[in-house]
């Protein structure tokens, strides 16, 4: 049993030694080949050039008008925008022929204080009013409306087709499987490519924002809430089953209030990402904080991108706060536990009668209307965030310039001549090689077929330009990773500190990690990547924290009991059995710092992102804007198969 | 609890006889769980060990070819090691598993002929449940609880309560109505099951194990809670356990399962004074036999001169209730039975089932 269990060692070993030896050897001829033919066949286009593809996709839309297609994005798209502008009127723009919304800011500050008290008790009550005040004293009132209309009524549909999906796909087995490729698909993707195409479909203004935003935040729900679903004990279920319920009564009187936690966590989650998506679709001219932003990035606006952005942090941290403590209180609340029913209806009618003098107050008086310019907090807090912007541009230019060209010589550089000025065949031949050592012919096959696609759409060096960036960034995140996972799991005070900014840190829309990056490092290629690693750096750090707390105490006891040193039980023990959690981790920070660097092309980060944006910009470029979102597809899908079958075989070994 | 004379007169039922008023009546069922499980029933493979039928077909036989009938107000264990097939066997009752094949006959009707609104309705009115780990719904007060089978039924609220709050009394859970079921101990939580089950008024229970979650203490005082609701309420009891002593103490009859299959029914004293086979031997081997064991199984034929003077006492008194009186007395018990004299208790007899437990 015991020589059994050593050769099994010493096999697993064998293996991983040669495949560290494999992928050196093929990074060595990958170099060696390299010196000798950089610069040929690197398949380079200039930026105003178009492939034929790219000119066909740019005249994609006007193959698409008067076809049924677009009769029925065009339906959507009114129904929208008629809702949209109801409730942009009712609470952020002028209701024609007042010349300020139906409800003025007191009123909506007041229902939404309301609306806070009733899910989530009088703390978050609080929370709620002090971040609306906060957003009409930063000055940005309106956008800050427009932007929870957008979000709102994304998530109302989200909520509407997703919670019945949600339950189908809880309840049967055929379904699960269906949707599950889809919603996995959809949340690989970095936000940014469901932009051009959909405006090929909805065009550019609010309804296409809605529609995006749907896109982008329907998965969670439908998972989250399905995976609740599911979680019902299966002796419930029987026990219901063996009193003759039927099955529109297993679903209310069982499933739906058992799995109603799990369901609330879901819409926190689905909430999140339309903020953060309706940021994004600043782009295409959603209305509200997230164009204030990128006005302010394009124009180097580092102060006033700062005050929008803090905006939007407030929001997202009032946004999490209530939705996360309505999920908690839900259960309270049903068992009646906190207040008694009849108290709680009297308190709700009492406050709901306050929110209506609001209401009533900001109808009819300007000052309650309109949200006084003074006190103004945003003006004086912007000009102090450029001051610092310029101090620290002046006296610590050559700390961060320093730091900047650190990198840039010793990682990005490199990296970028390797994988970019390498002929396309000799870097299609080491990525598929390296795939197939990590992950194995079905890894090998993926990368194949993304690379072909990329090769198709024309934008070869531009894809290999964002590859070497988003490796750079990863590796940065990972050593993050590991020396902040390590601390973390091995020091609870350190965990109890660290780990509710991290949770904080993962609920901020990416775009307002642009800012101070930007603030810092100015528009240039390593701006995308410090804005990348402070975005992937939280959650790998926890998966990786988590997959090291797993490891059995009891192995680590007896490491030490053994004699081990601090050093050799990390390395020996906790570091291996740490595999899975470290792979994951490697994953999902891959796809969080794709879809950043992606968003870096705002901020100089070049390649695929930058022509995303152009494509919105300029008519002529936005087959190639085309282009560069579905070679960000396949890169996207490349990078995440290679990492997910490198770590499948990691825990098969 | 008592022993009736006819069970003991017919100890087991062969395939296709049947009591006429039995209020459940078993016949040939089966049920084999895999692909295709339908078409191994009755088949030769059926008899293949299952650790080879699994690995040759991919099925298992969980409940094999089991026929038995319940009589009104009788409380029937069925018994057996774990996978031995009993929970299968309690859920193909009311189809909770579909059977392969055979017939269940409930109150003379046959339950798998019935269609989904007809099964719907036999669950919530005639067979209710109690199960292992309890199956309540967490999100609900005890009371609600134990309304909920009244409630899916359609019963206004006012009479739902007002019955469960009698079934709540009866359980002696009394002052715990508006308690969630996280906030009671395992065997208050069984407590609101018995009551959740009983306040359909069924005829017929069936009970999946369910004190083996249980502390061993809290497990006897659940066991007499049901022997004394039986006695008030004298329901059909179909009582599953792997458990022998509860088997003894509880059963009418009990029916051991092996493999899926029967192995022996009997009432206790004639599943520990004649087991059926080595692997019912070995189950009742540490049994208390002075307090399972009646003089049936002691007593001898009546010679002729034999004492007329010893007192008497029928057939289905327990030993260890007979020793003491037949200790005192100087002339052997006998054993009369509808007035004829059917055996006699030697105290040597007497003493050899007690002393045997001594060792
Ligand atoms: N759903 C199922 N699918 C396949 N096999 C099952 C299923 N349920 C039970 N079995 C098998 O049937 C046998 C009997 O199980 P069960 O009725 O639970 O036994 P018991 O209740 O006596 O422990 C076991 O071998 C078990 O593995
Ligand atoms: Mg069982």
């Amino acid at each position: 049993m015991t020589t059994l269990t050593a050769g099994a060692q010493r096999v697993r070993t064998v293996v991983t030694v040669q495949r560290s030896w494999l992928l050196l050897g093929v990074l060595v001829l990958w170099v060696l080949l390299w010196a000798v033919l950089r610069g040929q066949d690197t398949l380079a286009l200039a930026r105003a050039d178009l492939t034929d593809f790219q000119t066909w996709l740019n005249d994609l839309d006007d193959r698409l008008r008067g076809t049924w297609l677009l009769d029925v994005t065009g339906v959507i798209s009114d129904a929208l925008d008629g809702l949209l502008t109801f409730l942009r009127e009712l609470v952020s723009t002028p209701a024609f022929p007042r010349p300020v919304p139906e409800i003025g800011w007191l009123g909506v500050l007041s229902i939404a204080t309301w609306v806070a008290y009733a899910i989530a008790g009088w703390k978050h009550a609080l929370l709620t009013a002090a971040s609306f005040a906060a957003f009409g004293l930063l000055g940005y009132w309106e956008e800050s409306m427009d932007l929870l209309v957008v979000t709102f009524t994304a998530v109302a549909v989200c909520l509407l087709i997703g919670i019945p999906l949600a339950v189908w796909m809880g309840r049967s087995q055929r379904v699960t499987s269906a949707i599950t490729p889809v919603l996995d698909l959809t949340q690989t993707m970095p936000a940014f490519v469901y932009l051009l195409p959909l405006t090929l479909l909805f065009g550019i203004g609010p309804p296409a924002a809605v529609v995006v935003t749907v896109i982008y935040a329907l998965a969670p729900v439908i998972r989250i809430g399905a995976h609740g679903i599911r979680s019902v004990s299966p002796t419930v279920l029987e026990a219901a089953a063996s009193m003759g319920t039927n099955r529109w009564q297993v679903l209310r009187k069982v499933q739906l209030p058992m799995a109603r936690r799990t369901i609330i966590v879901g819409v926190n989650q689905t909430v999140m990402a339309a903020l953060s998506m309706a940021t994004i679709a600043a782009l295409i001219a959603a209305p509200g904080l997230g164009e204030e932003v990128v006005v302010a990035l394009g124009s180097l606006a580092v102060g006033t991108a700062f005050v929008a952005g803090l905006a939007i942090v407030v929001m997202a941290v009032m946004l999490d706060r209530v939705t996360t403590a309505a999920s908690e209180r839900s259960e309270q609340l049903a068992r009646q536990t906190t207040v008694h029913p009849r108290r709680r209806v009297v308190l709700l009618a009492g406050t709901g009668a306050l929110a209506l003098v609001g209401v009533y107050l900001s109808r009819y008086y300007t000052y309650f209307a309109e949200f006084p310019d003074n006190p103004d907090l945003g003006t004086p807090l912007g000009n102090a965030v450029d001051d610092a912007s310029i101090y620290i541009q002046d006296n610590w230019f050559n700390v961060t310039k320093g730091i900047a060209d650190a990198v840039s010589n010793g990682l990005i550089n490199p990296l970028e001549a390797l994988i970019a000025d390498s002929p396309w065949y000799l870097t299609s031949a080491a990525l598929l090689m390296i795939s197939a050592v990590l992950g194995g012919l079905r890894s090998a096959i993926t990368t194949a077929v993304c690379l072909g696609v990329i090769l198709a759409t024309g934008l070869w060096q531009d894809s290999m330009v964002t590859l070497a960036t988003t490796l750079v960034a990863i590796v940065l995140v990972m050593v993050l990773a590991l020396i902040f996972g390590l601390i973390i799991a091995r020091n609870s005070r350190a965990d109890s500190v660290i780990r509710p900014i991290l949770d904080a840190a993962q609920v901020m829309p990416p775009f307002v990690y642009l800012v101070p990056a930007l603030g810092l490092f100015l528009a240039t290629r390593f701006t995308a990547i410090v804005a990348a690693v402070i975005f992937a750096a939280p959650v790998a750090i926890k998966l990786v924290a988590d997959g090291i707390k797993n490891v059995s105490p009891t192995t680590v006891e007896a490491a030490e009991s053994a004699g081990s040193s601090r050093w050799q039980v990390i390395s020996k023990v906790q570091l291996p059995m740490a595999r899975t959690g470290i792979g994951l981790a490697a994953n999902q920070g891959l796809l969080y710092v794709f879809s950043m660097v992606v968003i870096g092309g705002l901020v100089g980060a070049g390649g695929l992102g930058y022509l995303v944006v152009s494509g919105f910009s300029q008519a002529q470029l936005f087959g190639k804007g085309l282009a560069a979102g579905i070679a960000i597809v396949a890169l996207a899908i490349m990078l995440d198969r290679m990492t997910q079958h490198a770590n499948i075989r990691a825990g098969q070994r | 609890m008592s022993t009736t004379a006819e069970h003991e007169a017919s100890p087991r039922l062969s395939d296709g006889e049947s009591v006429p008023d039995a209020a459940l009546s078993v016949r040939g069922l089966w049920k084999v769980f895999g692909p295709k499980g339908d078409e191994i029933v009755g088949s030769p493979e059926a008899d293949l060990p299952r650790p080879e039928l699994l690995a040759r077909t991919g099925c298992t036989v969980a409940v094999k070819d089991v026929s038995f009938d319940v009589a009104p107000s009788e409380v029937f264990v069925v018994m057996g090691l774990s996978g031995s097939g009993k929970s299968t066997l309690v859920r193909c009752l009311t189809r909770l598993i579909e059977p392969s094949a055979g017939d269940v006959l409930l109150d003379g009707e046959d339950v798998r002929k019935m269609s989904e609104s007809r099964l719907r309705e036999l669950r919530r009115t005639h067979v209710s449940m109690v199960f292992q780990h309890f199956g309540l719904l967490p999100h609900r007060q005890v009371i609600d609880n134990v309304a909920y089978g009244l409630e899916i039924r359609g019963v206004s609220k006012k009479e739902r309560h007002a019955k469960a709050q009698e079934m709540v009394d009866l359980v002696g859970l009394t002052g715990n109505e508006h308690s969630y079921p996280d906030q009671l101990s395992g065997g208050m939580q069984q407590r609101v099951g018995l009551a959740r089950a009983l306040a359909v008024d069924p005829t017929v229970m069936l009970f999946d194990e369910p004190f083996s979650a249980l502390d061993p203490l809290i497990r006897r005082g659940m066991q007499n809670e049901v022997i004394r609701l039986h006695e008030e309420v004298g329901k059909t009891m179909v009582f599953i356990t792997h458990d022998l002593q509860e088997a003894l103490k509880l059963g009418d009859r009990i029916l051991i399962m092996r493999d899926g299959a029967v192995v022996q029914i009997g009432s206790p004293a004639e599943v520990v004074a004649r087991p059926a086979d080595d692997y019912v031997r070995d189950f009742v081997s540490d049994v208390h036999r002075s307090a399972v064991l009646t003089l049936r199984y002691v007593m001898r034929e009546p010679l002729p001169d034999d004492s007329s003077e010893g007192p008497i006492m029928s057939p289905d008194t327990i030993v260890r209730q007979a020793a003491r009186v037949a200790l005192a007395s100087a002339h052997p018990l006998r054993v009369v039975y509808d007035d004829i004299l059917i055996g006699i208790v030697d105290n040597d007899a007497l003493l050899r089932v007690v002393v045997a437990e001594e060792s």
